[in-house]
């Protein structure tokens, strides 16, 4: 992490920024009041939690889910239908009604790729990949058609009822989406921790070969299980950015928070509570990108490339230390 | 638009120009996954292509932008497979961080040299080059042999991939490491440098199709503009069963899923676009469960 913020600042300073004016706009973007703290870097931290949860179930059963970009939109799109119809009901009814809309909608999102790799043995990596470009096309039909606003203008949906709204600390944009990202993580890690089902679904990641010779484990419907386990989790995390945050559906709702996911449950080396870590610090830097890009010019997308060192320095140092502990072996 | 064969013969043509930036990419991860890498930064590599190539074009020219997207995918490739093959690290998850990388220079190379203004850059690109007496044949001809030089370049390849791999001693190689990394070692082939260099080969090819994209499609830049090409070039490859002749009539019919769009706004067909550019998409996926059940990949493919 600080390798790939010295290389950040070492490449600023190359381009003829103001290195240190850039970094210091980033951290007062992301840590700098508690407004910025709450209303940005937690704020985004939020999806990143969730779906960084759904990479680390899906990555720990061995299936590579490059598909929560799509589950996520699959889920945004679900909750604004359903919180578009749910006007006049009391939000202790309208709020879960859409939550579990964009649950429903992002397993259902990965029920095809399931179904491929399980029939045809097709690699869910290209087409849970595939979708997301199905997902992205399928939320530009919805706000130019069926969930477009009322006046037929602008490409996104009419905000949803006022009930299906998560509640928000006052003064701040934070929303009760963080309380829902921190029982996902608890619950993982329990699941994980604590439960035959999840020690089952870690032997079949570390070696379906070994899992299903032992006999005792039907490994493809592990994985399948936490294929679809990790699209719900995107999907709600479609779901509330939506209920949470922008009350309504458009295009680009998400800057990549698929992708960026994924960083973040790497990064966290696939731990449920390690997520929570990475995806508040992956929070902060995209929430300081912004700042950096407003106060120094900076583009934010240069923030990308700091992710990609993280995940190639971890994926280095993973990689060194499970060849000496070969050595060690032989 | 009233006349059938017009239409036909421009639905031709735009099938295959849509097809040429999918099969050079394509063509070129064949090779790598027949080596037995998986690079999932031919996204990347692509955008890198894309960018260079306008980079060359808008200060020397368009062979110039050509050369430099080669240059660029290669570097990128060069970056991958240090840490896929060297260090032996995972191959999907360094070929996202690849993409990831790619956006994030891009994106912020582009800024630095156009401003963010978004004012449309126009460049010099690569004009259609007939072929003399091909071009003539009825249909076929304006299709296949008016085109830009990429799309030759992505047509020759289709047979000189073929002839390598199952022609010379290097190829058998190349298919031996993917195949079985173990026994071709032990045969004494270099599987790390084989590998290695296959990689190259196909970041090359990539960033090729990029600038095919750029130099003979587009005329200009956009953030992100591969759109997901380099994925769905990897979907093409299994989709052609990592034979040379299979992935070029995979990338023919994705460019043909996706110019069926035009046809039928020609006809004036009311139907929403989106479902357009979804479809080749959905073709894809189709199609992988119809070809995949009955073909094998390279036995080690992924594998480090």
């Amino acid at each position: 992490m600080l390798f790939g913020v010295l290389l950040l600042a070492a490449g600023l300073q190359l381009a003829g920024y103001d290195a240190v004016a850039a970094l210091g706009a980033l951290w007062r973007g992301a840590f700098g009041s508690w407004y910025a703290f709450s209303s940005a870097t937690l704020v985004r931290a939020i999806p990143l939690i969730i779906i960084g949860l759904g990479i680390t179930l899906a990555f720990r059963g061995g299936a590579l889910n490059i598909g929560a970009e799509g589950q996520f939109y699959a889920g945004a799109i679900a909750a604004t239908w359903v919180g578009l119809h749910v006007a006049g009901r009391p939000a202790a009814v309208a709020l879960p009604a859409v939550l579990a809309a964009a649950v429903l909608a992002g397993a259902a999102w990965v029920v095809v790729p399931v179904w491929l790799q399980l029939r045809y043995g097709v690699l869910e990596v290209i087409s849970t990949l595939l979708l997301n470009f199905v997902a992205g096309s399928l939320v530009s039909l919805m706000v130019q058609g069926p969930l477009q606003e009322s006046q037929h203008i602008y490409p996104q949906s009419d905000p949803i009822a006022v009930a299906a709204r998560l509640p928000v600390v006052p003064g701040t944009r934070l929303h009760a989406g963080l309380v829902l990202a921190l029982v996902a993580a608890a619950g993982l890690w329990y699941v994980f921790a604590r439960t035959l089902w999840g020690f089952r679904l870690r032997a079949v990641g570390a070696g379906p070969r070994a899992a299903a010779i032992s006999g005792q484990i039907d490994a493809r419907r592990m994985t399948a299980v936490a294929l679809l386990g990790s699209g719900a989790l995107a999907g709600l995390a479609g779901g509330i950015e939506v209920s949470g945050v922008s009350y309504a559906l458009f295009q680009n709702l998400s800057p990549g928070y698929g992708f960026t996911g994924i960083a973040v449950a790497l990064l966290a080396r696939l731990q449920p509570l390690g997520v929570v870590a990475t995806g508040l610090l992956f929070g902060a830097l995209e929430a300081g990108a912004g700042a950096m890009q407003r106060e120094a010019g900076v583009p934010a997308v240069a923030v990308y490339v700091v992710e990609a060192v993280v995940i190639v320095v971890v994926l280095l140092a993973d990689s060194a230390s499970r060849q000496r502990m070969a050595r060690a072996v032989v | 638009m009233s006349d059938p064969l017009l239409l036909i013969g421009g639905f031709l043509g735009a099938s295959v120009r849509i097809a040429t930036p999918l099969l050079l990419a394509a063509t070129g991860e064949t090779v790598t996954e027949r080596s037995g890498v998986i690079n999932l930064g031919l996204e990347g590599m692509m955008l890198a292509g894309a960018l260079a190539a306008t980079l060359g074009a808008s200060a020397v020219g368009p062979w110039t932008g050509l050369a430099l997207a080669v240059l660029a995918g290669m570097v990128l490739a060069a970056v991958f497979a240090a840490i896929a093959i060297v260090a032996r690290a995972d191959q999907i998850i360094a070929g996202t961080a690849m993409t990831l990388a790619a956006v994030g220079l891009t994106g912020t190379i582009y800024r630095e040299a156009y401003g963010t203004g978004g004012a449309g850059l126009s460049l010099p690109t690569l004009a259609p080059v007939a072929i003399p007496g091909l071009s003539r044949v009825p249909l076929l001809g304006p299709a296949l042999f008016v085109q830009p030089v990429p799309t030759y370049l992505a047509l020759l390849a289709i047979p000189a991939a073929w002839w390598f791999f199952f022609r010379t001693r290097a190829g058998l190689m190349l298919r031996a490491t993917g195949e079985g990394a173990a026994e071709a070692r032990a045969a004494g082939v270099r599987t790390q440098t084989v590998r290695a260099l296959a990689t190259l080969v196909g970041g090359a090819f990539a960033g090729l199709g990029g600038a095919t994209l750029v130099l003979a499609q587009v005329g200009t830049f956009a953030e992100g503009m591969t759109a997901g090409r380099g994925y769905v070039a990897i979907a093409i490859v299994v989709l052609g069963r990592w034979h040379p002749l299979g992935v070029a009539v995979a990338a023919l019919l994705f460019g043909a899923a996706t110019a069926l769009q035009f046809v039928f706004q020609a006809i004036g067909l009311a139907v929403p676009y989106q479902l357009f550019l979804m479809l080749p998409y959905l073709l894809t996926l189709l199609a992988l469960g119809g070809a995949v059940g009955r073909v094998r990949a390279p036995a080690d493919l992924g594998k480090g």
